[in-house]
């Protein structure tokens, strides 16, 4: 018996629920970017079980050109976060309150 | 065979995937993000996909989490007093609330079988997933794409130098 497809699927959709649930509840800039990254993880797991239920390749190449984009989104974010901690002391998104009104 | 091997990476990705979120300390956080994503390049093999399962452990493991430590050992973060803040447990509590609806949606959504390949999956095609066959796709179909990400490479390794260089007074 093969693993069906909807068990990629709802696994996918735990670990995404899981990133929203990190990026909506945690204070931690760090902490809301590595769940940003849990998101991306459970959308390549649900490409490539696509990729390979449907017999394309297509899905396996989304996935290498979302981990490029990942790369550069985490290079470019953590240096941002780096950015402002050193203005501010501080990486607690909470504090971060100059445009609010 | 292959349940078995699925049903233990899943759990693996599953329980540290929300340790992740549940820390409260940053850099346990990230070591538990680097068992999630070990665990999903497990799943990657199962998934016939030969090359993305080592890209996964060489770039994101190797290099993205690695990146992340070092900023969380440059940072030198506290260890998170007040995890959950009182004027925040409303949003919390909707945020869990309402993650727990949308996620038994999507598994009475997922769980049936729409596709017929969800019942049959197609028969691959030859060397489905290895290394050539990525690469032919991505110096033929994907070319420009291709192009395209070593030009999203060079901004962001110059936005980030940017960012983070120190500022001379």
């Amino acid at each position: 018996m093969q693993v069906p497809l909807s068990a990629y699927l709802i696994l996918s959709a735990y670990l995404f629920l899981v990133g929203v649930v990190g990026v909506a509840t945690r204070r931690n800039a760090l902490i809301i970017f590595m769940s940003i990254e849990l998101m991306l993880n459970a959308v390549n797991l649900t490409f490539l079980a696509f990729a390979r239920f449907l017999n394309s390749m297509d899905g396996q190449v989304i996935v290498f050109f979302v981990m490029v984009v990942a790369a550069a989104e985490v290079a470019v974010g953590l240096a941002i976060i780096i950015a402002i901690y050193r203005n501010r002391e501080t990486v607690d998104v909470a504090e971060l309150n100059l445009l609010k009104w | 065979m292959e349940i078995l091997l699925f049903a233990g990476f899943a759990t693996v990705a599953a329980v540290s995937g929300l340790l992740v979120v549940i820390q409260r300390q940053a850099v346990y956080s990230a070591l538990y993000l680097v068992i999630t994503m070990g665990a999903l390049a497990g799943l990657y093999i199962l998934l016939e996909g030969h090359f993305i399962w080592i890209i996964q452990i060489i770039v994101y493991a190797g290099a993205i989490m690695v990146l992340f430590l070092f900023v969380i050992m440059l940072l030198d973060l506290r260890r998170e007093e007040v995890m959950w803040a009182r004027r925040d447990r409303g949003q919390i509590l909707l945020a869990a609330i309402l993650s727990l609806v949308l996620l038994a949606q999507m598994v009475l959504a997922l769980g049936r079988s729409y596709l017929p390949a969800a019942k049959a999956p197609a028969a691959l095609a030859e060397g489905f997933g290895t290394t050539q066959t990525v690469g032919r796709l991505l110096f033929t179909d994907y070319l420009f794409p291709f192009e395209v990400t070593s030009v999203i490479l060079l901004v962001a390794m110059v936005g980030a130098m940017v960012l983070a260089k120190k500022q001379f007074k």
